[in-house]
């Protein structure tokens, strides 16, 4: 008899549970969009990208530089990445190597070919240029939904696309932004746009992802991003070409010997 | 000079003839497989030249002390590198030969491999074999722990150019960290530069009349291993080196004629290195230590400091950073191998990272026994996408004459290097 009492206000709580579910709150709702950003494009494994980067003055001058990037997926952690320079031809052979974490520091070493040494420096670096470009370091690292706090504020037709616009506040240190709005597609959960917002509270930049296509049937990369920053006038393209997944890296692709080796 | 250069090939010869045979046989195969299936043929990349020509002004502010010497040098250097991979990057060859070509002081005028090696990388191991340049270290002021390749001193006296070293060096890879196993077939020489060089000794070191401790194969093969791991926030080496040491002891000697001279004499040695850094938020720790002996009594030398940089200063882009490094040597003062036996080492970084990569580095190693001091400012910008322009000036203060220092007391001297990248 009395088990039977308890499970009725089991059930019952239960119930307040997922009446309250249905009543989400703003932050409630930015968290679940968030996850299934993150839940849809989990699974990959590792991917290899060709990335191409134009930085351009508000002159308009223009300066290029080559990147290849391999990257392994990492469950329940930030990604490990293999990034290597190909142009300006100075810094050709010039590696590196990140571990990234959620809200700890991510572990990164930095490999120069001329002294063939390989040195560990400082993740404390987040919101500094990457390689002169608009991108900040942390621009770049891999989305984990642990990385923020979000908070949903609305539904917006963006360029005749449906989507949920969110604001991501940082939770890791040393972040350049007070917050991000992110512009999400409704149907693919997948990032069209991104507003970034400095120590301030101003608006730094715009980051636009164009020409997605899908790989493996089931995840989706831009072709193209663009980032402008509307306090300098100056931007960066990424052209990102020859996407491969799965091709069966491990955590031995991505040690301080294949840094040595990356090519 | 010649001599040199045809001892140095003979060296270079039989890594050249070991790397040849394995690309040979590895070649037959990947052509007869093209042969039967075209689509193989993008499993091999196709060959990759790239590399730096420069040209480069030594210009020195005092007069020369030697009237063979003189006070401006303008030199011009060639370094192409030649690269291929093939079995999915698994194999490689890379061939990198230089040549300075120096208006005076035809020491300086020398021709190097500095790499000519095949690698095949396997899941748990990677074997490397041929000239290479290997770098151990942590720290930045001086690099005791580093000792696989010979310094090609007449470059720069920073002693980070380095002579290729023929080898066959075995990695084991494993959870427990990485041993690296060396092999060092063939003892290179350490240049110097001539009597019409400056940023050297008086008298002159006699590079042709080197003396060795052990001679014929004894002399050539020497032996090495390293551990090396990460552990959380600290990366660790440990290693041990056993043959004919890099830095000669330089024995002074007179000639029939009453002439002086340096005779260097390369000792038998055995030295035990540990390198250690840990980095956390801003800061980085470091310590390099070693003992060797077989070069007179065993001595301890160690470089120990800190790293602290600033990041994005004031959202600029700007970084700054401030290196201190302690430096300390039990040969102590008055040691011509030891100028660094008590010295603190200051340096402030700048780093734009502006489009141009504009760097700076000024730093002042100051002598705690004899005050004297030792000012270097490097600083570097790219121009345009394929040029990039290097300055050095070096400035040696107040020491007095029985400090190692004091052979550089009128050698104060500008650098300035315009190399074209492809």
């Amino acid at each position: 008899m009395k088990i039977l009492t308890k499970g009725i206000v089991a059930s019952l709580i239960g119930l307040c549970v997922i009446q309250t579910s249905y009543a989400e709150t703003a932050e409630e709702k930015g968290l679940a969009i968030a996850q299934q950003v993150e839940n849809k494009d989990s699974g990959w494994n590792d991917m290899l990208v060709t990335i191409k980067m134009v930085l351009r003055n508000k002159q308009g001058d223009e300066s290029t530089r080559d990147i290849q990037q391999k990257v392994l997926e990492v469950e329940g952690d930030g990604d490990k990445s293999l990034t290597v320079f190909n142009r300006p031809r100075d810094i050709k052979g010039t590696a590196f190597l990140s571990f990234s974490h959620i809200i700890d520091p991510d572990d990164q070493w930095l490999y120069m070919p001329a002294l063939k040494r390989v040195k560990r420096i400082s993740s404390s670096n987040k919101s500094g240029p990457f390689m002169g470009s608009q991108f900040a370091y942390e621009d770049l690292a891999s989305f984990e939904v642990g990385k923020y706090n979000y908070k949903y504020l609305r539904d917006e037709v963006l360029d005749g696309t449906d989507s949920f616009v969110l604001e991501n506040t940082p939770l890791y240190q040393y972040s350049g932004y007070t917050r991000q709005l992110v512009w999400v597609d409704k149907s693919r959960y997948i990032p069209l746009q991104i507003q970034y917002y400095d120590r301030k509270n101003a608006l730094l930049k715009t980051a636009q992802f164009i020409d997605y296509q899908q790989y493996l049937g089931q995840y989706w990369r831009a072709n193209k991003q663009v980032m402008i920053n509307h306090q300098s006038g100056k931007n960066t393209e990424l052209l990102l070409t020859e996407y491969q997944f799965k091709t069966g890296l491990s955590t031995r692709d991505f040690d301080k010997n294949s840094l040595k080796r990356m090519r | 000079m010649f001599n040199r250069v045809i001892k140095i090939n003979r060296l270079s010869l039989l890594a050249m003839v070991m790397v040849a045979s394995v690309l040979y046989s590895d070649q037959a195969l990947s052509d007869s497989m093209i042969d039967t299936d075209k689509n193989q043929v993008s499993l091999f990349s196709d060959w990759e030249l790239s590399g730096q020509i420069s040209i480069e002004e030594l210009g020195f502010f005092h007069n020369k002390l030697d009237s063979r010497q003189h006070n401006n040098y303008i030199s011009g250097a060639i370094e192409p590198e030649l690269y291929r991979e093939w079995d999915k990057g698994k194999q490689s060859f890379t061939f990198v030969p230089f040549f300075r070509v120096s208006q005076h002081d035809n020491r300086r005028t020398h021709f190097d491999i500095r790499e000519l090696n095949w690698l095949f990388s396997a899941q748990d191991w990677e074997l490397r074999v041929g000239i290479r340049k290997v770098f151990w270290g942590v720290t930045e002021g001086s690099h005791l722990v580093d000792i696989i390749n010979q310094t090609d001193l007449v470059e720069n006296i920073d002693t980070e150019d380095k002579l290729g070293q023929p080898m066959i060096n075995l990695a084991l890879i494993r959870d427990w960290g990485t041993v690296d196993l060396f092999l060092l077939t063939g003892f290179r020489e350490r240049t110097f530069a001539g009597v019409e060089g400056r940023l050297r000794t008086f008298p002159e070191v006699s590079v042709g009349d080197a003396m060795y401790e052990k001679h014929g194969i004894e002399k050539h093969l020497s032996y090495a291993a390293r551990w090396s791991h990460t552990l959380g926030d600290w990366d660790i080496g440990l290693s041990h080196f056993y043959g004919l040491g890099r830095d000669p002891t330089l024995n002074l000697q007179l000639s029939d004629t009453g002439a002086s001279r340096l005779i260097p004499y390369y000792e038998l040695i055995n030295q035990t290195g540990l390198d250690l850094q840990f980095t956390y938020d801003n800061w980085i720790l470091k310590h390099e230590g070693i003992l060797r002996s077989g070069q007179g009594k065993t001595f301890y030398a160690s470089a120990s400091g800190i790293e602290y940089t600033l990041y994005n200063l004031f959202s600029s882009g700007l970084d700054v950073g401030l290196v201190v490094e302690y430096m300390y040597d039990t040969r102590g003062a008055n040691n011509l191998a030891a100028p660094l036996q008590d010295d603190i080492l200051t340096a402030l970084r700048f780093a734009l990272n502006d489009v141009q990569s504009t760097e700076l580095l000024a730093g002042i190693f100051f002598d705690r026994k004899n005050k004297s001091n030792f000012l270097n400012i490097e600083a570097s910008r790219r121009l345009g996408d394929s040029f990039k322009l290097e300055a050095e000036v070096r400035l040696f203060n107040d020491a007095p004459a029985n400090d190692p220092a004091f052979i550089f007391r009128d050698e104060d001297h500008i650098r300035v290097n315009l190399s074209y990248h492809f």
